[in-house]
């Protein structure tokens, strides 16, 4: 909670009734502060004060959910500004805009690669997840068709686009059950673009002109009429006066608690480059300061993979790596004669090198040693990838009962610890392996076990 | 009235340090607020980018895209450094002597030495020798470097706690900035940053390597540890890490599968130059965004992106 146990105090009843189970109302005011007791234990707490308590115990930064199923995202809810103070929660949003005059196989290759950018690391799904839909006909009709064509061919999450609460009403009448986020509400359509969120329920974006003070306008209004699922376009279009307001954004809704402005963002990337390698920087520029949302002109792997590999390294836990069951991964149906590789078990580590060894066909016995998540040079450096460590591990984990032969293949990057476990396995044949895991399938190619 | 947000204090800056001499040297850092932070505070110098050059033909080790545009001086490091220079803008040029790798060619330091000297003789901008990271080889190498090129104020790298001593007195001796590298720990960077003090290199002779991981290995471990290094500087006025920060990524960036591969080994990563070039870029953009006072870069078309990144950052 924001507040200190004084300022909560001003706004009980003061009668020290003791109801609460507090001796004094100060005493359940800090209790309060602290999280140690809840606000409805006093029966005699005005709705004004809930209502300031409520906000006040909001999280700063609003969680903001758009589209359902599978490409559903949440944006928001962050809660620091340097990731090493916490995790970045809530990924930035990636997604693509297609505007309604677009042509047939200009619309038909971007959905298609939409759905080819399906990328599986560490064990989590990467991928963009929405389209940005902008209408260019300013016609009910046509809006609501073009929409609705789209639906039809992609479960993205979607982001309606015009600045005209007619058109805007007609494409919600069809697309209101996917959640779409609502694009947006100006200073100048606001009365009448505004109640539309409430009547469909959707998201909606605050769009301001360039100032800081235009958006908070309008998201003051927004707030008035109880408008919460919000995300502000600042309307910057260059650059830096972008990484500003973020910065500017996230710091007063996290430090200066300042509810106007504590909202997700979105950035247009595709209107502040001249090419999509351009348009790449700037996304990465917001992916790692504080955007919600980026859009994108187009879905090419070479622009939007480095995006993802970049997304995924920034909203990871700073504070524990991720890790693998240690343990015998059979890979490809092993026999006896398989040949057996070891590696440490940070999750990273482990999918490389098993995702080498599934692609090459090769059977073989993969053993993870628990390191505590680290890689295996740090491992090795850290003393948990020792020749000892590695040998005791391997005479435990229970591969000798499973393979005929006395093979066992280390990392190259590992090739100092063979002297000492061929001492601790005892006639044990210790290999010194590729460094890299890509070479790891010609390794394998010719590699027998003896 | 118009919205102001609380600004950030800072007690301190990043102190400037100036590599090269002449008309074409750089001086980085100066910095009194986060990196590009400048509605509340100064950053009088731009980061700066640094070009990678081998000192030997790189072969297999390079992706067929990343040597394209080196084709007619890969044998030749002194034509290829020129040719970063004045084709591709690089305003300092990072110099990796490979060629001395122990467990690879293994080249006499004297040999690795003149090769170096020929380099930095043929180019006006600033020169970082990048060594392998291997103690005994690098202090012999470097020694050599920094007699015989006396006078151009290079700077040495990777100055470690385990050779600190004997690279960083060739530095103070002839003059040169010390690439002070620690494991990703601010701790350790601090710490070596003291023991070169303390040996009497000079604080605006020595410049940060954080050690560099790659987009998708390990770069998050890099980025929160400059963030760290930087807030230590600015926001809690330690002097010990307020030191301009380089990153040597290219070499990490283009080891990857993925800058490898190419675009019929991997259709679904899209163009393979492309692909490699953005991953490089968006390497250093993060790294940028961390705190970067040079990034290291291998391709012409990275280096005109981050060139043209950085402009708009300043402005
Ligand atoms: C990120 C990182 C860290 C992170 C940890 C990340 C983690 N979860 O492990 C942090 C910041 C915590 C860290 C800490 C330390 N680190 Co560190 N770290 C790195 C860094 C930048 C990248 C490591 C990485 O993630 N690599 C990616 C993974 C996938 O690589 P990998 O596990 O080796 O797997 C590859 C290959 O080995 C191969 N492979 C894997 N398994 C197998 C199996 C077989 C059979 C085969 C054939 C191949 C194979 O395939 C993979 C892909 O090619 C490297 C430097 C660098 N650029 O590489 C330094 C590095 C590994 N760290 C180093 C050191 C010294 C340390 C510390 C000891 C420093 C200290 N004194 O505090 C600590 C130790 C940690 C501890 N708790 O005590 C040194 C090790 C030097 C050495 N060789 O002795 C390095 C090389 C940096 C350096 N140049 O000084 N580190
Ligand atoms: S129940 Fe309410 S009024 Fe009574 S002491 Fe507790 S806080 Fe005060």
């Amino acid at each position: 909670m924001g507040m200190t146990g004084i300022e909560i105090f001003k706004l009980l009843p003061k009668t020290n009734c003791g109801e609460c189970g507090a001796p004094t109302c100060l005493a359940f005011a800090m209790n309060l502060a602290s999280g140690k007791a809840e606000l409805d234990q006093c029966p005699y707490v005005s709705e004004e004060t809930k209502k300031i308590l409520a906000e006040q115990s909001a999280p700063p930064i609003r969680t903001v959910n758009i589209g359902t199923g599978d490409y559903a995202i949440e944006v928001g809810g962050e809660l620091v500004q340097f990731r090493h103070e916490k995790t970045f929660n809530n990924p930035t949003g990636i997604g693509c805009l297609i505007t309604s005059d677009e042509d047939d196989a200009s619309i038909q290759g971007k959905i298609e690669r939409f759905k080819a950018l399906q990328f599986e690391r560490v064990g989590v799904m990467m991928r963009p997840e929405l389209f940005a839909l902008l209408d260019k006909s300013n016609d009910p009709a046509n809006f609501k068709a073009f929409v609705e064509k789209i639906m039809g061919m992609t479960d993205a999450s979607l982001i309606l686009m015009s600045p005209n609460p007619q058109v805007m009403e007609a494409a919600l009448e069809v697309a209101k059950d996917r959640k779409p986020l609502i694009y947006a509400v100006t200073m100048k359509n606001g009365p009448k673009m505004a109640p539309l969120a409430k009547k469909y329920g959707c998201p909606v974006v605050a769009r301001g002109d360039g100032q800081l003070d235009t958006v908070i306008k309008i998201t003051q209004n927004l707030l008035k009429m109880e408008i919460k699922d919000v995300v502000i376009d600042t309307g910057a279009r260059d650059l830096k006066t972008q990484f500003t307001h973020n910065v500017m954004i996230r710091r007063a809704a996290l430090v200066d608690r300042f509810r106007p402005l504590g909202f997700p963002t979105i950035v247009f990337a595709n209107e502040m480059a001249s090419s999509l390698e351009e348009e790449t920087l700037v996304a990465a520029t917001f992916i790692a300061k504080y955007g919600g949302i980026v859009i994108l002109s187009d879905l090419q792997p070479h622009s939007v993979y480095p995006l993802l590999l970049q997304r995924l390294n920034i909203f990871t836990d700073p504070q524990r790596p991720m890790t693998t069951e240690p343990g015998i991964y059979p890979i490809n149906n092993p026999d006896e004669n398989s040949p057996v590789l070891v590696t440490c078990n940070f999750s990273l580590t482990y999918f490389i090198v098993s995702g080498e060894i599934e692609a090459c066909r090769q059977p073989a016995w993969l053993l993870v040693k628990d390191t505590e998540g680290l890689s295996v040079m740090t491992a090795w450096a850290a003393g948990k990838f020792s020749g000892e460590d590695v040998g005791m591990f391997v005479k435990k984990c229970g591969i000798g009962d499973k393979i005929k032969h006395k093979s066992i293949v280390i990392p190259g990057y590992a090739a100092a610890i063979s002297g000492e476990l061929e001492e601790e396995l005892g006639g044990w044949n210790v290999v010194v392996g590729p460094r890299e895991a890509s070479q790891i399938p010609k390794f394998l190619k010719v590699f027998k076990p003896e | 009235m118009a919205f102001e947000p609380t600004k950030q204090k800072y007690t301190g800056a990043v102190r400037q340090v100036t590599l090269g001499v002449g008309d074409k040297a750089v001086t980085v850092g100066g910095r009194s607020c986060f990196p590009f932070y400048t509605f509340e505070g100064e950053m009088p110098n731009p980061p700066r980018v640094a070009m990678e050059v081998w000192d030997k033909n790189p072969g297999d080790e390079w992706p067929e895209t990343a040597k394209e545009p080196f084709k007619d001086v890969l044998d030749d490091p002194v034509a290829w450094a020129k040719k970063c220079v004045e084709k591709y803008g690089a305003e300092i040029i990072a110099l990796q002597t490979r060629s001395a790798d122990p467990n690879a060619d293994n080249k006499p330091a004297a040999e690795v030495a003149a090769v170096v000297k020929k380099v930095v003789d043929a180019v006006d901008v600033p020169v970082i020798v990048w060594g392998v990271a291997n103690h005994e080889k690098d202090i012999e190498v470097m020694r050599l470097v920094a007699e015989q090129c006396s006078g151009k104020n290079l700077a040495l790298a990777p100055v470690e706690e385990g050779d600190h001593k004997q690279i960083g007195a060739a530095c103070m001796g002839y003059n040169h900035v010390v690439v002070a590298s620690t494991p990703i720990d601010v701790n350790l960077a601090k710490q070596l940053n003291v023991l070169l003090g303390n040996l009497g290199v000079k604080d605006d002779k020595i410049l940060i390597d954080p050690t560099t991981g790659a987009l998708g290995y390990g770069l998050e471990y890099t980025y929160s540890v400059m963030e760290r290094i930087t807030q230590a500087a600015l926001a809690q006025g330690d002097d010990k890490l307020a030191n301009p920060i380089v990153n040597n990524l290219s070499i990490e960036v283009w080891k990857t599968k993925e800058a490898n591969q190419t675009t019929e080994e991997a259709p679904e990563l899209g163009d393979a130059k492309t692909r490699a070039v953005l991953m490089e870029a968006v390497t250093a953009v993060s790294y940028l965004l961390a705190g970067s006072d040079i990034v290291i870069l291998r391709h012409p078309d990275t280096v005109k992106l981050v060139k043209d990144y950085i402009e708009k950052m300043m402005a």
